[in-house]
């Protein structure tokens, strides 16, 4: 489909692009949102991006898919835009030497540092237009770089000099550190939205959103997350597991309904002249039980191990005992770290430095772990706990000792094993997860919504 | 009739009120005014999402009506119930002298039936906001209840036939996100995300609810809690909290917040035990 045509062909491409990110437009929706910007019209982009988010974006979490496509698709200028120059006044000698390149960088600094939003936006385009152009073979073929032009402009390492001109104007260190990273950031966040502007000109939005937009939080795979990704998660636990409490309390209440409480009833039934027309029913006592967990902590599932954990932990209400174990070759009890009310990243910290305490010689060996943890812990296991093992099962070719670990999950009620591979690559190279997967119930747990998915399964 | 003209007529009238509405909230009131949809407003606590529905209830001059959601919300506390208590005595006074038929025309009539928020707004033929508060903490049934109500704004009682609206209700649910809601509710809504503001905005807010702040005071109280949200915190301190650390300190007759002034209030804005620690420490301030 061809979106060089008229307003409604954009409209719909949008729609369409949204539906391919991921984010669930009915049709409904879509008729209400044509409507609402013939309400507010078209004069003002930030009105039409508001409008836009109104109707169509139902979530918080869809909101920055949503805004990338919206800046693809309605892109706030063309070409070089209010950055070019007239002809005539095109300054002589090449735009991309050293020279030019320190003087942009002067400029950038002083821009940065006086905090002015409008010329940063400009030098942003400016530098994407200087030191982003990789020239093609042929016209259509050229395009342009983000990554080349951060590369050549370096604002991370203009930050030093704009926090001590903050420094200078009287802000206190830190804050002036830390403003001055802020302003950094954004900078890198506008040229690489501009490089997508470019790029979408000139090959059509379809493209760029296919290939640029990263899935949402939620949908990021464990093994492959970026450090900001995983920060990001780890503020996305405590809201997840309130969620999911909530969810589980609320189906708790509706199967609640015990035997009948013949006095309440009877009470109640005064008020309507005798006649029993509400009944009161006995709660029912909940069913919990005590939960063991297993982790495997080596570098390559360390960070799935640790949400799951937290995760188990911020919804330790709802069993009545949780005992957990890292391993690497050696097993640990880290139980004592999950205090009530202990703050997250200090549990974080902690159970990274603890880490070392589970390894011997450092070499992943599932059989050992599982035969050490069966001579030091087996009074963890019995017929009210449910087992939980964590990870890969890549044991560097070891003896996997399935003996053990089958009489492991005999002895507990219920076993379970959250693998964060997805489930075509197990069994390749040394991952005995088939083996394994023939003793216990394997799960695949790739993501923030398989994890809260499986968690609220158990529970 | 049109509750605002344009979206900078929402933002003038909300404004009024003292209510300061950031553009994506004024554009999307206004649509909500204009499209005759309800509006869906999520985020985190305490940044204002009731308060929307009362400015818009003050600056159009419209009565509010407010239902409470919460965990076993019914039908009969929503909608309407029949007063099965007066329909007995009703039943016991004629004494058997009325044949079934005129007992149980008589029974089913307004004068036996109690109106419950959602009936209430809907029959009213005043300008009326209804304001469905925390919606997310309903059973899914109940949700199912609203769907009718806010499609169709009409509600179908057996006994007496379909009551539609006289005149469309704003409507306003208010959602903390605990649980996701349905896409069918979703899909019937204009969505608005209330975050916590941009620190001019923020600034303009504490300026306008706390008499007697002067600016140097609230910037300071602003760029603070904004260091706080950049933690890793349990409950980041939102709107309603700033305020009521500016009334502390204006209370406390605090001209200028140095460390020890946060540290002594900071049970203000921090209510976990585990953020306290983790804000003294990564604000590096004595302990109070």
């Amino acid at each position: 489909m061809s979106v060089t045509g008229g307003l409604v062909d954009r409209h719909v491409a949008l729609v369409e692009a949204l539906r391919r990110a991921g984010v669930p437009v009915s049709l409904a929706e879509d008729v209400d949102a044509a409507t609402a910007v013939t309400a507010v019209g078209l004069h003002d982009r930030d009105a039409l991006r508001a409008t836009y988010a109104a109707t169509l974006v139902k979530r918080a979490a869809h909101r920055p898919s949503f805004d990338a496509l919206f800046d693809l698709f309605f892109p706030a200028l063309v070409g070089d835009g209010r950055t070019a120059r007239t002809e005539g006044e095109e300054p002589e000698g090449p735009q991309d030497t050293g020279p030019a390149l320190t003087a942009f960088r002067e400029d950038l600094g002083e821009a940065l540092a006086a905090g002015d939003e409008a010329r940063v936006q400009d030098l942003a385009i400016q530098a994407v237009t200087r030191f982003g152009a990789m020239p093609g073979r042929a016209p259509g073929l050229s395009s342009w770089s983000a990554y080349q032009t951060l590369k050549r402009v370096e604002p991370d390492r203009l930050v030093a000099q704009i926090a001590d001109a903050l420094h200078a104007d009287g802000l206190d260190e830190d804050g002036a550190r830390r403003t001055a990273t802020g302003r950094a950031a954004r900078f890198t966040g506008l040229v690489e939205a501009d490089a997508r502007r470019r790029i979408a000109e000139a090959k059509g939005p379809e493209h760029v959103a296919d290939t640029t937009l990263r899935p949402t939080i939620d949908k990021i795979d464990f093994t492959s997350a970026r450090r900001a990704d995983l920060e990001q998660m780890r503020r996305e636990i405590y809201p997840l597991a309130r969620r999911l409490a909530t969810r589980l309390s609320q189906e708790h209440h509706a199967r609640r309904r015990g035997p009948l409480d013949f006095r309440r009833t009877v009470r109640a039934s005064i008020s309507t002249g005798g006649v029993p027309i509400t009944t009161h029913h006995r709660p029912k006592r909940p069913h919990r039980t005590e939960l063991v967990v297993l982790c495997d902590v080596s570098g390559s599932v360390a960070s799935f191990a640790q949400f799951t954990l937290l995760l188990v932990y911020a919804l330790r209400d709802q069993f009545t005992k949780v005992r957990a174990f890292t391993f690497v070759d050696e097993v640990h009890e880290v139980t004592h770290h999950f205090r009530p009310g202990a703050d997250v990243a200090d549990v974080m910290t902690a159970l990274a430095a603890s880490a070392s305490k589970a390894a011997l010689w450092g070499r992943t060996d599932y059989g050992r772990a599982f035969t050490r943890f069966d001579e030091q812990y087996a009074d963890a296991l019995g017929p009210r706990s449910s087992l939980l093992v964590l990870g890969d099962a890549r044991s560097n070719y070891s003896d996997l000792a399935l003996d053990t670990f089958r009489g492991m999950v005999d002895r507990s009620r219920h076993a379970w094993w959250l693998n964060p591979e997805h489930a075509r690559s197990w069994n390749i190279g040394d991952s005995a997860a088939r083996a394994y997967a023939e003793v216990v119930d394997m799960v695949e747990c790739r993501n923030l919504t398989q994890l809260g998915e499986f968690v609220h399964d158990i529970v | 009739m049109t509750w605002f003209q344009s979206p900078d007529d929402a933002t003038t009238s909300l404004g009024g009120t003292g209510y300061l509405a950031d553009r994506p909230t004024s554009i999307t009131s206004y649509l909500a005014g204009a499209l005759g949809k309800p509006l869906l407003v999520e985020g985190p606590a305490g940044v204002g999402k009731t308060q929307l529905a009362k400015a818009v209830a003050q600056a159009t001059g419209a009565a509010l009506v407010r239902l409470q959601c919460y965990e076993g919300l019914d039908e009969a506390r929503a909608l309407y119930e029949w007063n099965y208590k007066k329909q007995l005595l009703r039943i016991q006074a004629a004494g058997g002298d009325d044949s079934w038929r005129e007992t149980h025309d008589d029974i089913f009539t307004e004068e036996f039936l109690l109106t419950r928020p959602l009936l209430a707004a809907i029959r009213q033929d005043e300008p009326t906001v209804l304001l469905i508060d925390e919606v997310d903490k309903t059973d899914v049934e109940v949700e199912g209840l609203l769907l009718e109500v806010l499609s169709d704004f009409q509600v179908t009682i057996p006994e007496l036939g379909t009551v539609a609206a006289v005149r469309r209700p704003f409507v306003v649910l208010t959602s903390n996100a605990t649980r996701e809601l349905s896409e069918a509710l979703k899909r019937r809504c204009l969505y608005l995300h209330l975050d916590y503001p941009e620190p001019d905005r923020e600034r303009e807010i504490l300026l306008s609810q706390v008499p007697g702040l002067d600016d140097a005071l609230a910037r300071q109280v602003v760029d603070t809690v904004a260091r706080l949200r950049d933690l890793e915190l349990k409950k980041a301190p939102s709107i309603a909290e700033s305020v009521d650390w500016a009334r502390t300190l204006i209370a406390l007759e605090t001209r200028e917040l140095d460390a020890k002034a946060i540290a002594d209030t900071l049970g203000v804005v921090l209510k976990h035990a585990s953020d306290h620690d983790r804000a003294v420490r990564e604000l590096r301030l004595a302990r109070g």
